[in-house]
């Protein structure tokens, strides 16, 4: 089986957020990045199934320079190679486009099952996988915990509201868009990091995709990103700091005398 | 006949969604504040009831009735919808933030090659036109989205956005057939069934005061210290999902939209950023209290009192005091 993992790279997740004076964004100059946390658990599901039925898994991640240090830790977990859409030049937050991109590679490449993790922790718009899924005309599931294979196809345990899930069969090629905590993770082990050097990171440009500039320009499209800012606070809760003990007696005095919790 | 506003129900088995409602009245503010009709449109197996339900407050409730949508697929529903928005040309189409609605919402606005805005917390009117907000960085940042061109523009709002009791239910609609071709549809993923994950061995929602733990305690070995908290309080433990993930409480101990909802007397929250999927089962509760190193973390907006600091230091002092005077 063929599988290609779609992987955002993202600022980690404690990270504190400066916005730009334009409003538009964060300083991303300052910041840290790892790998988004259901992408990793993609990659695990992948590897998984890789292991249990052979092929091949190829990690695909788009964003400027700095995205390499995550494809070669998936390299270093077993990743056979990686394609890495360069975006150095053009950044675009509208998830059609950036799905757009990706299908383009994704063509290239034919696979038996692409998977996505369920939602990017920066952006948050968990649309990818879905779109990627109608452009390349596949069929989908998302908030996926389990899979195996069944007859001609593949069965998959999603995940439902409320502690409930469902079984969905779908055929190949498909997608599927995991959730987190679906599987343990692995650690990179010393040898896979020795291999990881010498696997093919493949750059790709927008001329290898076939796409034109004006394609992949989101000033373009018909939503707008206005501005980001820190929201308002709804409710005011009384805010203790300072010396833990101080705070600890206050708080419980405040837990049995106000609120008449105990 | 045609559709300015079209609010896509949910249901299972004809049983209705209660998060349809909250979606319906964003539908009712957004239908005053442009001066547009709103329309409900349900889609299923034996449905007939439910569609009459849903005529309270909207103009029409649109159904599209076949085994092709009897179990939810993305497949069936973006393409039957897809042929009710051909048709019908509605402005907006709205949802409320669902597992279901994550599943297809995004591939239905890549069928229709428009737009969607996903999990909105609300809009706000900027002169005529509505900007939706919703949130980034897990919480911690909002953003202002705004739609060119006439739509159909998708929005999904965040379940708990709108209060379903805060329903008008001044005019009362008609059922239309939507005239869906079924014939023409395919339907590629086959649903086997629906089953309840782990055996539920402890009821949270009857809980008094529940003590419960993120992911900032970092390891599995310092939960005997949210025991010993749980202890002195006589409460019961309970976790977010990463904790619960990694095994270090039972997954039947999970507060959250995939986990339990609780409203005890008392939810203190340690080491808990408060995302949506957490705060939907709990924000509920009495007194909640939050124990964080980050002033930022947006449990705080939600809790009645707040500690900002390391949970390592509050904790066993909490623990103290509290044995002092109970
Ligand atoms: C479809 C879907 C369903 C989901 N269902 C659920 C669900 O049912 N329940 C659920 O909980 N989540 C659910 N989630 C996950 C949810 O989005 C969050 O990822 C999760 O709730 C985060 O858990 P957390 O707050 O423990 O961890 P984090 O978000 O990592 O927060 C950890 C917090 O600990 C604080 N901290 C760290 N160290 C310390 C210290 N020493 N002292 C004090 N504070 C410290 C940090 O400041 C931070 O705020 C779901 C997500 C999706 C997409």
């Amino acid at each position: 089986m063929k599988i290609i993992v779609c992987m955002k790279q993202v600022p980690v997740q404690d990270s504190l957020l400066k916005i730009t004076d334009d409003n538009t964004w964060v300083h991303e100059d300052e910041l840290n990045w790892e790998i988004n946390e259901s992408d990793n658990y993609a990659m695990e599901a992948a590897l998984r199934l890789k292991e249990e039925h052979g092929g091949e898994v190829v990690l695909l991640s788009m964003g400027p320079d700095r995205v390499k240090e995550s494809i070669k830790q998936g390299l270093a977990k077993g990743v056979e190679r990686a394609l890495h859409i360069n975006n150095e030049d053009f950044t675009t937050r509208d998830p059609f486009i950036n799905a757009k991109l990706l299908a383009a590679a994704i063509k290239q490449e034919s696979p038996d099952l692409v998977l996505t993790g369920l939602q990017a922790d920066d952006t948050g718009f968990g649309q990818t996988g879905p779109i990627l899924a109608e452009y390349l005309g596949l069929p989908h599931t998302s908030i996926v915990m389990e899979i195996e294979k069944s007859n001609g196809g593949i069965k998959v345990k999603r995940e439902l509201e409320g502690g409930w899930f469902q079984s969905v069969e779908l055929p190949l090629p498909a997608l599927l868009s995991i959730q987190s905590g679906s599987n343990q993770l692995r650690y990179a082990t010393i040898k896979g990091i020795m291999m990881a050097k010498k696997k093919e990171i493949k750059s790709l440009t927008l001329a290898d995709l076939g796409l034109a500039e004006d394609e992949v320009d989101d000033s373009n499209s018909s939503l707008n990103f206005n501005r980001i800012f820190i929201p308002e606070k709804t409710k005011k809760a009384e805010i203790f700091e300072g010396d833990p003990k101080e705070i600890a007696a206050k708080l419980a005095d405040k837990l049995k005398n106000e609120a008449k919790v105990f | 006949m045609s559709v300015d506003i079209l609010v896509v129900a949910e249901q299972r088995d004809g049983v209705l969604n209660r998060a349809t409602l909250e979606a319906v009245v964003a539908g009712q503010g957004l239908s005053k504040d442009l001066g547009l009709d709103l329309s409900v449109l349900v889609l299923g197996k034996n449905i007939g009831d439910l569609a009459n339900d849903l005529c309270v407050g909207v103009k029409e409730v649109l159904i599209a009735e076949h085994e092709k949508v009897g179990d939810y697929t993305a497949d069936g529903y973006c393409a039957a919808i897809k042929q009710i928005v051909a048709k019908e040309a509605p402005k907006y189409i709205l949802f409320s933030h669902t597992y279901m609605v994550r599943d297809y919402s995004s591939k239905l606005a890549a069928a229709l090659n428009r737009q969607l805005v996903s999990d909105c917390v609300g809009y706000k009117m900027d002169g005529e036109s509505p900007v939706f907000v919703r949130q980034i960085f897990q919480g911690k940042i909002d953003a202002d989205f705004t739609f060119s061109g006439d739509g159909a523009n998708l929005v999904s709002f965040q379940v708990g956005a709108f209060n379903a009791d805060n329903l008008d239910s001044g005019t009362s609609g008609e059922v239309r057939d939507a005239g869906v071709a079924f014939d023409e549809i395919e339907v590629r993923t086959k649903v086997l069934d629906i089953f309840e994950g782990v055996k539920q061995e402890v009821d949270l929602s009857k809980a008094e005061r529940i003590v419960s733990v993120g992911r900032g305690i970092k390891k599995p070995e310092n939960m005997d210290l949210m025991n010993e908290l749980a202890a002195v309080l006589d409460a019961e433990l309970a976790a977010s999902r990463p904790v619960c993930d990694d095994g270090w409480l039972p997954l039947d101990r999970q507060v959250g939209s995939s986990g339990q909802t609780v409203t005890p007397s008392l939810y203190l929250a340690v080491g808990i950023s408060g995302a949506i999927q957490h705060i939907v089962g709990m924000k509920n509760s009495g007194t909640i209290v939050a124990i964080n190193k980050d002033p930022h973390a947006p449990i705080f907006d939600i809790a009645d009192y707040g500690v900002v600091g390391d949970l390592f230091e509050v904790v066993p002092a909490l623990i103290a005091a509290v044995k002092e005077i109970r």
